[in-house]
């Protein structure tokens, strides 16, 4: 599914050339719910960024569904995050002034994809949102705006699951919702999540985690088959 | 990503701010209401100056005299010579040379105040010959012309316009009235039927009387001046070769063998409004300009506010990104906004131009300003400039959100 081989990320701030990555080899398989750990600064943030094709590395190969998308452009990354890669951020980051609805819908939009309306109310109804379709971001909850955002990353039936601290703007009881969910959609419907946290509470959900500690990876371990 | 789903995303991103929205339209809006205006009064003033001018006989030709050149080519002013005889009116209407010519007739100009009763008004009086009504096109409605007989015996009589009839003799019938010019009586033999037109002077605004009288009654110690002569053609087609014909007749007895020392010179109908429609032309080109010019400052307008959106709207173009918006998408749907934006902004300008320009005339409330005309081509046009202003002032703030890097544009607070 995910085969990252000798992953390097090096920023240029000025003169100094900072390495966040240096030298990731990593294999997720399908159906797998994987954990990426660390503090900050780690290099954790870097490797989101390039999992999820929002940056490409600066050497390496990264195999996505097959695809090595470490040499595409612009227009390419974007379909491949359109098809192949649904985002869930700390923030929830939906659009705002605009329906859980429309939320949902807009990847299906920019994939030119037909009967949109009906597949982002199942979307929405298999997070337990059906009855709040037509609310914007602010009538709901900062559980329920996760659970559209989850919603929103589904609704194209993508390969990878990205969350990104999914809990971080959430109280303990709406993240263990959230965190279930996840956990549900990996157990019954065979997604492959790939999570990134620095709360063990919140890896403990996950069957494998891994740690990352100044760019490279220092453990990996498997918690459940 | 169609066309329908853009511009939904367009009109959500407008309504969003529906103030700043409304207020960068209402620049665009002033400068198509003022486009749309401007050009409608040029379009009206041309039109009205076409219709005087067509009113006067798109086939009369004048002869006025011109700097007279003394054999030292000294040049004198214009209007000073007096080149123009009866015996020259007597050559054209010999019609030996001028087949095209029908009639030409001699004018002499008084002014003078004309009072009947306690009423007194200020009109030119004309002085010329019986065929006076078929060169000028006049119709006689009431009465009748002078004859002959009145300008070899220099009988007093006049005719006069309706605009004079109305001013002195309000319900009283003007025939057989005797009227004063100057102090001298003449007697009111017929009345011109109305021929309309303003602005240039009227046409209804006359008292002609025969020449012969004039000169003995009202031009004095002038003399037997003649001010112009005018011929009409037998149409307005004809009217290039009459002037000719007109032009050798004069050379010839004016025994002036160099056509570009006359001491005359023509103008017929047609160049009259041939100059008229140039000038109303350019007029409108100007007024066209100046309007133009509000609709940059409201083009510049939907730039700045586009701008501002796209840097307030930063996260959300991050969003798009990250869930799959190519360029392109973000571009157009940016783009689309701008042109809705002017488009509309456009359409609603037309509206309110056309609806100002209908209500012109009764605002201004006076009936020589002319009637504004919104001719379809300008609707038209001014639509489309300013959807492609929308586009124009659009693309830069739209590529500059399209060029955005989705990390840093999710990473934007």
């Amino acid at each position: 599914m995910i085969t990252l081989e000798g992953v390097t990320k090096t920023y240029r701030m000025g003169r100094i050339e900072v390495p966040a990555l240096q030298g990731i080899d990593l294999h997720v398989g399908q159906g797998d719910f994987i954990a990426i750990m660390g503090a900050s600064g780690s290099g954790k943030s870097t490797l989101m960024n390039i999992l999820g094709c929002l940056d490409v590395p600066s050497s390496g190969r990264y195999l996505l569904d097959g695809t090595d998308v470490a040499k595409l452009g612009d227009d390419d990354l974007a379909k491949i995050r359109n098809r192949k890669i649904g985002f869930v951020f700390q923030s929830f980051n939906l659009i705002p002034r605009t329906s859980a609805l429309h939320n949902v819908e807009m990847p299906l939009i920019y994939a030119g994809e037909g009967g949109r309306t009906q597949r982002a109310r199942e979307a929405l109804g298999s997070v337990g949102l059906a009855d709040r379709v037509h609310h914007q971001p602010t009538e709901l909850s900062g559980g329920q705006q996760q659970r559209a955002a989850i919603a929103r990353a589904l609704v194209t039936n993508p390969a990878i699951l990205l969350a990104d601290e999914p809990t971080g703007n959430l109280d303990s009881a709406s993240s263990v919702e959230i965190m279930r969910l996840l956990s549900n959609l990996n157990a019954e419907q065979g997604r492959t999540i790939v999570l990134i946290t620095h709360e063990q509470d919140i890896a403990r959900f996950a069957k494998r985690v891994v740690e990352l500690r100044d760019g490279r990876i220092v453990r990996d371990e498997r918690t459940a088959p | 990503m169609n066309l329908f789903e853009a511009l939904r995303m367009a009109a959500n991103g407008l309504l969003a701010n529906r103030l700043r929205s409304a207020l960068t339209m209402l620049g665009i809006l002033i400068g198509v209401t003022a486009v749309i205006l401007l050009v409608a009064v040029g379009n009206g003033a041309s039109v009205q100056i076409n219709n005087q001018v067509q009113s006067l006989g798109a086939n009369v030709i004048y002869v006025y005299p011109s700097n007279a050149r003394g054999s030292g080519g000294v040049s004198q002013g214009f209007g000073t010579a007096q080149t123009l005889t009866q015996a020259d009116v007597d050559a054209i209407n010999s019609h030996q040379q001028d087949p095209d010519v029908v009639a030409a007739i001699p004018i002499a100009q008084s002014g003078g105040q004309i009072t009947y009763g306690n009423q007194n008004y200020f009109a030119p009086t004309t002085g010329t010959t019986t065929d006076f009504p078929l060169v000028r096109n006049y119709q006689v409605a009431a009465g009748s012309f002078f004859t002959a007989d009145d300008v070899n015996a220099r009988h007093r009589v006049v005719v006069i316009g309706q605009t004079v009839v109305d001013n002195l003799f309000g319900a009283t019938d003007p025939i057989g009235q005797t009227i004063k010019i100057n102090r001298q009586s003449f007697r009111v033999i017929g009345v011109f039927a109305q021929k309309g037109g303003s602005g240039l002077g009227s046409q209804d605004n006359v008292v002609v009387a025969p020449i012969t009288t004039v000169w003995a009654y009202l031009t004095g110690s002038r003399g037997k001046v003649i001010s112009q002569i005018v011929a009409s053609a037998s149409s307005a087609s004809t009217v290039t070769q009459a002037e000719t014909e007109i032009t050798t007749i004069l050379l010839q007895r004016h025994q002036i063998s160099d056509a570009t020392l006359a001491d005359f010179q023509l103008q017929s109908q047609q160049d009259i409004l041939n100059q008229a429609t140039s000038i109303a032309t350019a007029l409108t080109l100007v007024l066209g300009a100046i309007a133009g010019i509000s609709l940059v400052v409201g083009g510049i307008g939907i730039m700045n506010i586009m701008l501002v959106t796209v840097t307030e709207r930063t996260r959300e173009i991050g969003i798009r990104k990250a869930i799959g918006a190519r360029r392109r998408d973000i571009l157009m749907q940016f783009l689309i906004e701008a042109m809705v934006l002017s488009g509309l902004g456009g359409a609603l300008g037309i509206a309110l131009g056309a609806l100002l320009a209908k209500e012109a005339p009764s605002i201004a409330a006076t009936s020589s300003f002319p009637t504004p005309v919104v001719s379809p081509s300008s609707v038209v046009l001014a639509f489309c400039v300013s959807v492609a202003i929308g586009l124009f002032f659009g693309i830069y703030p739209a590529n500059r959100a399209a060029r955005l890097h989705p990390i840093e544009a999710l990473r934007y607070e």
